[in-house]
């Protein structure tokens, strides 16, 4: 029975169906139970939520990211498996202590003070989530001190922060600086991404990583946190 | 069911009614005064019967006769020409209808050139790195040959934008003699396509030959009439206003058969027509009524097509200048004469100056196809894989004309905004904008395959490296190896048995 619904879980993480009303990528899914119900029944029958997130949850995620590889998936594919995934996750994060399970890392992450643009860093939250890390998403046009007081508070392992404008861009060498003023820049790695923003700019303001676009989020988080 | 082709619902113009008419006026005038010198002696005979003025030239090297035709002998020939033409095709699903009032274009290879360009990718090593490699294009000129123009055709057959084929290249092989060109040049095209043929003749000895030929595929007389699978171009009007006495009698001819035929004009702004807009258009279209005239006096009711090539001179060379601006111009006038008078059009677009594929034959195809396009003829000749004015064809180029057409039709598809549509999309903006990342992509899965969303361009190269030509190369050998629908054995037989000059080796069914 369990392997049922741990099946059914990953099938679904696989057509990207967070709930019952997606569509999904085959006929005749819409209106079936998707992740969020899987997910909910699964704990409801008491299945270990270790076993939820590798058997269910990851492995679906490996198959999208095959079928990614092979083309056969497209990013928006991508997206819809990873946003299935955060929302199950949402709904297993009070029962992960009591399971003994450890989150892979908590990122903040936020654009920047005077850019509205989001959408790099939505998407960057989806993966995230989709790749089982704690996501808190300040939002967008987030000023230095509202983010250096949310380091100092979420005590996160990594800070994400974007920016679509080279006029915002500075402030990401701000925000790092006032994180070495307020005497926690070591405790926290900052990821920085965004059009204007390139390797070289990353070095010279002195953060930890660089995205080229948001796809590279995932694995630019798993080489810093190892 | 005929092939769709792109209907363009609203068409760009250039000319104002006003103007139409002040262009049809100044054409009647034209006509009647100075009117066409033929060097044909059946056109002269036939307009002189019809009642035009003809009078006899004295002297000159080769007998000639003055035409002068009264306005309603053409305005009668406007009348008796069909406003709907159909070109039939081996497969029927691939024939094509042409309404003289609805600007449905179709998309159709030619002309022939002479040079056949094949394209080599080759590696190039950076001098100072050599640690860097690039795969760079380079292209070798050469004589066309029979088996590139049933390649070219074979090509042509897979690549969805094209909806017809006019021969590519000129067939100069060591046993392809003037008397067996037609009928090789016609049976490769036939055989590897099962799209509508049209060529011109380059013997009219050979008309018989060819119609019978078409007669035994399309299943005898009455069925090629009826699935007029090849249809037949003549240039019997050479600018300024004179009949040419081979092609005009090779047009008589056609049209005695009834068989569908574009009446062409190219006239060359600056040497051969006026420079201005106003005197090429008034001659060109001067010319291509005469050959209207001259078909519907010949047989009343026979299908023609308005076929217009008009070119602005270079001003360095004196030759074609087909990548000029205002040959886009004169193309879109004439698309316009055609739809006044209720004809369909025969069109071109997309010939380049440039000498090999790249930027430059890129922009100047892309000017005047989507412009043209836009005008709406409904035959466009429009060059796929032609170089440098039409001398040169590479099949390669074709296959990257097929990808920028593929986005022009898609452009043209039509807007779907309908009620029911709308209620559904609001319910998803509200839903969207209440959820945290605000992001619509899960309502963009469903539409992403469905044919509804434009592809990537299908050359596109990995990071900054640009292998347009390799990946456009790769994708045209793909199609090659992809088998076409040969005509079938007992046919290929009965025609090799029956039709004289066939060369051996384009009967597939005897090879190897």
């Amino acid at each position: 029975m369990s392997q049922d619904i741990l099946a059914l879980i990953k099938e679904n993480v696989v057509q990207g169906r967070i709930n019952k009303e997606d569509e999904g990528m085959d006929e005749g899914m819409e209106g079936t139970p998707a992740v969020m119900e899987l997910v909910q029944q699964a704990l409801t029958d008491g299945i270990d939520v270790q076993k939820i997130i590798n058997e269910g949850l990851t492995s679906g995620m490996d198959i999208v990211g095959q079928k990614f590889e092979e083309k056969e998936y497209y990013i928006p594919d991508m997206l819809a498996s990873a946003e299935a995934v955060g929302a199950a996750m949402e709904m297993l994060e009070p029962h992960l202590a009591s399971s003994g399970v450890e989150p892979k890392g908590k990122i903040l992450i936020a654009t920047v003070k005077g850019d509205l643009h989001d959408i790099g860093k939505n998407i960057v939250s989806i993966l995230l989530r989709g790749a089982g890390y704690l996501v808190k998403d300040l939002g967008n046009d987030i000023d230095d001190q509202t983010i250096v007081d949310a380091v100092k508070e979420e005590q996160p392992q990594f800070l994400g922060l974007s920016a679509l404008l080279t006029s915002t861009m500075m402030h990401m060498k701000d925000i790092i600086k006032s994180l070495n003023d307020a005497g926690i820049r070591d405790n926290v790695k900052v990821i920085v991404g965004g059009a204007p923003v390139s390797e070289q700019f990353a070095n010279d303001i002195g953060a930890d990583g660089f995205g080229a676009d948001g796809f590279q989020a995932v694995s630019i988080v798993q080489s810093l946190g190892s | 069911m005929p092939r769709e082709g792109i209907l363009v619902k609203n068409p760009i113009t250039r000319l104002t009614n006003d103007q139409l008419q002040k262009i049809h006026d100044s054409s009647m005038r034209i006509l009647s005064d100075p009117g066409l010198l033929s060097y044909n002696k059946q056109a002269a005979d036939i307009f002189k019967s019809a009642g035009a003025t003809v009078t006899e030239v004295e002297g000159g090297d080769h007998p000639s006769w003055h035409i002068q035709i009264p306005e309603k002998l053409v305005m009668d020939a406007i009348k008796k020409a069909p406003s709907t033409v159909k070109l039939g095709a081996r497969n029927p699903d691939n024939a094509l209808i042409m309404k003289g009032d609805e600007s449905r274009v179709y998309f159709i290879t030619g002309s022939e050139t002479n040079i056949w360009m094949d394209v080599e990718i080759a590696p190039y090593v950076k001098k100072d790195d050599p640690s860097i490699e690039v795969q760079v294009s380079e292209f070798h000129p050469r004589r066309g040959m029979l088996m590139d123009l049933c390649k070219s055709a074979h090509v042509c057959e897979h690549l969805d934008t094209v909806d017809g084929y006019i021969r590519t290249v000129n067939i100069q092989d060591k046993d392809i003699t003037e008397e067996n060109k037609d009928v090789n040049k016609f049976f490769a095209s036939l055989n590897n396509t099962t799209k509508h043929i049209m060529s011109g003749l380059t013997t009219l000895s050979q008309l018989d030959n060819v119609v019978k030929m078409a007669e035994m595929i399309a299943g005898g007389k009455d069925k090629l009439k009826e699935n007029p699978l090849i249809s037949f171009i003549t240039c019997l009007v050479k600018s300024p206003l004179q009949f040419v006495d081979d092609t005009t009698d090779t047009f008589i001819e056609v049209c005695k058969r009834g068989l569908p035929l574009a009446v062409s004009s190219s006239p060359q702004a600056g040497t051969s027509a006026p420079i201005q807009e106003a005197g090429i258009m008034a001659q060109i279209n001067a010319e291509v009524l005469a050959g209207i005239t001259l078909g519907q006096l010949v047989n009343p009711g026979t299908p023609l097509l308005y076929g217009s090539v008009p070119v602005r001179a270079r001003m360095d060379t004196l030759g074609d200048s087909y990548g000029a601006i205002e040959t886009s111009q004169y193309n879109i006038d004439c698309v316009q004469m055609a739809r006044f008078y209720n004809i369909p059009n025969y069109s071109t677009s997309g010939v380049c100056d440039a000498k090999i594929p790249g930027q430059q034959s890129t922009i100047e195809r892309l000017f005047s196809d989507i412009l043209v396009a836009l005008s709406g003829p409904q035959y466009l000749h429009c060059a796929f894989g032609l170089l440098e004015c039409n001398s040169i064809f590479c099949l390669t180029q074709a296959v990257l004309d097929d990808a920028h057409f593929a986005m022009l039709k898609f452009f043209l598809n039509q807007p779907e905004i309908a009620e029911a549509d709308l209620a559904e999309i609001e319910k998803q903006i509200k839903e969207v904008v209440a959820t945290p990342q605000k992001l619509f992509i899960r309502h963009l899965r469903p539409v992403m395959r469905s044919g509804k969303i434009t592809p990537a361009y299908p050359f596109e190269g990995d990071g900054n490296s640009d292998n347009v030509m390799a990946l456009a190369h790769k994708r045209m050998e793909e199609l090659l190896a992809t088998p076409v629908e040969y005509i079938d054995e007992a046919t290929t037989e009965k025609i090799f048995k029956e039709i004289p000059g066939l060369l051996p080796r384009l009967n597939v069914y005897t090879k190897g």
